[in-house]
């Protein structure tokens, strides 16, 4: 058995891909969910109704989707580059970090307070982002190690400052920031949920990378560096240049996902406030083939399985994990079916 | 015939709607030098894959002394005495000479390995096929000669009878081609029995006894070197006649290039020392020697990809040292890179983002940081279209292109823009007759425009053909340079070996 590269993959296939690996998922995770005792279809069902049956429902998995569209473009920008930025949680909890410290020193009327703290918490996730891939371009030091280690220590980082410089003293002891004023808050989209109005700027986030790596000569460049380093440089693409600019929109996403999360959803910082948004970024931008308008897609499916397998969790009694082994198993899904678009099997 | 040592018959393979192998039968004698001459694509390559056990044929079966050889297991013609050289080597760089000769041929199971008997044997087989190799030698420190040298003595190591090289002179420079089929003569008359792969008609009458011409897949003909020609190969190979462009002679313009004292340093080495030369409007001006001594320095350097580290370059009389790609560009130099796969374009673009990626600082191709693809796309269809570029339009991604267009893509998107420089680093290297003789034309045509061109090749009849003058590259260094009319091999050779005394310079 051989495999052999086809010269144009059917359209069918790339668009089908997808939605044939999210079958297969589903179809695996229902055998675990058979073996857990519950009854398969009912569990189905209400998978998808605590996911999008209410209005409750439909709006918290709007309100999960939101960092995950952010920190899907931050891993599909960087990966489309071959810049194998893996630290997305890192930078999102530094992004948030940034957001929170920065509202304490500034006191501005929202209308500026909401952009400049955006603008700090993307700015807190290029510094850290742009610093292992200047050391990857510089000495050759592998970025998927660095990217991963920092999220820990950024980590720790936050650990240390909500137990103590930016502890809230009414908290009880309960390790969390001060909380937010209220005019450094987002505006809630529906009263009494707590979907707010960060989705819309992370839909523009998409829409707009979309439209740079489809037709901006950036976008060109980035891509032919990653896919051919010499090719690039002899074409005159500054290649140092590039990867550092593809770091700092990856970056600046990841720490604006952050940013947005503790804005719109919980006005203050702990240890916890992302349930790995910076991983299932990966996930989120691989299912959608690194397309940027795919990653929206990709990001509601990932959220749906979260939210509706918590809410079918509770209802059966399976236990919660089965959202995150569905989600991983229609990552695995998806790399063989991006395999089997781009090679055909020969005897 | 003596009774064959190894016989294919009636082999074919389909890959898909391409007919590789159609019904092709050959066979091969004890002590014989066998070559399979054919262009690219006419199905060498699959058949050798086929004899080795890489691919498993549709229809036919393939006889090794007597023995019907299983397919499809490379394990099965090693056992049964046929030896690999591929094209591209399968050595692994971080291991020595012995670790990559003895890789394979000991059990995983034993603790440890004899390297003393293995270097015994290594030693033997040296001394006996004259391929000397210091079996402690790390592979990645090695040329690519001496790299060859070890893949055949692997398999040696693996005691075949039979070995197979496809296109072993490709990477080779032209004396250490001379070299390596000196060897198989002489491995031939110790009686190895050999088949090579080529499609270059002078090594194939020098050093082949027989040759089976496959084309289109099938065997064309079958004819012994003493009772054929190269002009009767070339024909039965294309299936036409070919001729390659003549030089017509031409009144050299006005100087364009000026190059004063040149040192080059990458990486803590000096690659070029002290280089100067002129070069003039409508003139080639051939750059030859053996492989690794300072051709790629030039070459980056008059592509914009090193920086002079001593010395003044000057184009049109303005400073041109350091300059970029893009600047270069800009101001007439065209380029044609040495290794047209890795550095001429991405695979994996369609062909229209190759043709202009390093056009996009040009405000035809790009406004306000935005790429114009309209006017991309038909640049890119008329670089195909004028200069007959094949395999697909301005959408097809550039992989599926076969080398030989995707050099004409390169040149063509050069050339398209009349430079007033063309810097052509290795521009035949590997291709067919058919696309070698477009590709030459190419450069004819623009010196006959008044562009000035540096030809760098390491193909002497190529660079005698096309050149107005050539120098000799030489650790580093450049030699005087020297008309071409009336120069001999002979006097090429020395110029390669760094003997400059007394020559005439022009």
């Amino acid at each position: 058995m051989q495999f052999e590269r086809r010269a144009k993959p059917p359209l069918w296939l790339t668009l089908g891909a997808p939605l044939i690996a999210v079958a297969a998922a589903l179809v695996l995770s229902g055998l675990l969910i058979a073996l857990s005792g519950a009854p398969v279809f009912e569990a189905y069902g209400t998978i998808v109704t605590s996911a999008f049956g209410t209005r409750l429902a439909f709006t918290e998995t709007l309100t999960r989707t939101t960092p995950l569209i952010l920190t899907g473009l931050a891993a599909a920008v960087a990966f489309r580059a071959r810049v194998w930025n893996i630290g997305a949680e890192g930078q999102f909890y530094l992004g948030a970090f940034a957001a929170v410290a920065c509202a304490q020193w500034l006191d501005l009327p929202g209308v500026v307070m909401i952009p400049a703290l955006m603008l700090m918490g993307a700015l807190a996730g290029v510094i850290l982002l742009v610093i292992p891939v200047l050391m990857r371009v510089k000495s050759g030091v592998d970025e998927v190690v660095t990217t991963l280690l920092l999220n820990f220590i950024v980590l720790l980082f936050v650990s240390l400052a909500v137990e103590g410089f930016l502890k809230d003293p009414m908290a009880f002891g309960w390790p969390k920031s001060v909380p937010l004023p209220a005019e450094a808050r987002l505006d809630k989209l529906v009263p009494k949920t707590r979907l707010h109005a960060g989705l819309f700027v992370a839909l523009a986030c998409a829409v707009a990378v979309w439209v740079i790596d489809r037709f901006s000569t950036f976008g060109l460049r980035a891509r032919a560096a990653g896919a051919s380093a010499e090719a690039a440089t002899f074409a005159g693409v500054p290649l140092t240049g590039t990867l550092i600019r593809v770091a700092c929109l990856s970056g600046g996403l990841a720490g604006l996902a952050g940013a947005i999360e503790v804005m719109g959803v919980r006005g203050y910082l702990t240890t916890d406030l992302s349930p790995g948004f910076g991983y299932s970024g990966i996930v989120v931008a691989m299912l959608a083939g690194l397309n940027a308008l795919g990653v929206v897609a990709a990001a509601l499916f990932v959220a749906a399985v979260f939210v509706g397998t918590d809410g079918m969790s509770r209802a059966l009694e399976v236990p919660s994990y089965i959202a995150d082994v569905t989600v991983s198993l229609s990552l695995l899904a998806m790399l063989v079916a991006i395999f089997f678009s781009q090679w055909r099997i020969r005897r | 015939m003596k009774s064959p040592v190894l016989s294919l018959d009636h082999i074919s393979k389909r890959f898909g709607e391409t007919v590789a192998n159609d019904d092709i039968s050959i066979s091969l004698a004890r002590g014989e030098v066998l070559a399979l001459l054919g262009e690219n694509g006419a199905g060498k390559t699959t058949l050798m894959n086929i004899l080795f056990g890489h691919y498993t044929p549709d229809t036919g079966s393939v006889t090794v002394e007597g023995k019907d050889l299983p397919l499809g297991r490379p394990r099965h013609a090693i056992a049964a005495g046929v030896g690999m050289v591929h094209q591209h080597f399968t050595l692994a760089p971080n291991l020595s000479v012995l670790e990559n000769v003895m890789c394979g041929t000991e059990s995983l199971w034993r603790a440890r390995s004899s390297r003393a008997t293995g270097r015994a044997r290594l030693a033997a087989l040296s001394e006996r096929f004259g391929l000397t190799a210091d079996p402690d030698a790390m592979v990645s420190d090695l040329s690519v000669g001496e790299r060859q040298r070890v893949e055949i003595l692997k398999a040696l190591y693996n005691e075949a009878r039979i070995l197979i090289l496809d296109e072993p002179s490709g990477v080779l420079t032209r004396p250490e081609a001379e070299k390596l089929f000196e060897t198989l003569r002489g491995m031939a008359r110790e009686g190895l029995s050999i088949i090579f792969i080529s499609h270059k008609l002078g090594e194939v009458m020098a050093a082949a006894d027989r040759v089976v011409i496959l084309r289109g897949g099938r065997v064309a003909a079958e004819r012994l070197t003493s009772e054929t020609s190269k002009e009767e190969l070339a024909e039965l190979m294309v299936g036409r006649r070919v001729e390659r462009p003549i030089r017509e002679s031409r009144e050299m313009g006005a100087p364009v290039v000026v190059a004063e004292g040149i040192d080059v340093e990458e990486g803590g080495v000096k690659r070029l020392d002290g280089v100067g030369f002129t070069l003039h409007e409508g003139e080639v001006l051939g750059i030859i020697g053996v492989s690794g001594n300072g051709q790629t320095a030039l070459a980056r350097l008059l592509s914009g990809l090193a920086r002079p580290t001593r010395g003044r370059l000057t184009l049109d009389g303005a400073e041109a040292g350091g300059l970029s790609p893009s600047e270069l560009i800009s101001r007439g130099v065209g380029r044609i890179p040495e290794d047209r796969n890795t550095e001429g374009a991405v695979g994996d673009f369609p062909l229209w983002q190759n043709a202009v990626l390093e056009r996009l600082h040009e405000a035809r191709f790009a406004r306000a940081g935005f790429v114009k693809a309209a006017a991309a796309k038909a640049f890119c269809a008329e670089v195909i279209g004028r200069f007959d570029v094949r395999g697909g339009g301005p959408e097809t991604q550039t992989r599926l292109l076969s080398g030989g267009n995707m050099q004409k893509l390169i040149f063509g998107r050069n050339l398209i823009a009349a430079p007033r420089v063309l810097i052509a680093a290795q521009p035949t290297r590997g291709l067919d007759e058919g696309a070698i003789a477009a590709v030459q034309a190419d450069i004819l045509d623009a010196r006959s425009k008044g562009c000035a061109v540096v030809l760098i090749t390491e193909d002497l009849d190529e660079a005698l053909a096309l050149s107005d003058r050539v120098r000799a590259i030489v650790q580093g260094r450049l030699s005087p340079p020297v008309a071409t009319e009336g120069l001999d091999a002979q006097r090429l050779g020395l110029m390669m070996a760094g003997e400059w005394e007394g020559l005439d310079a022009v």
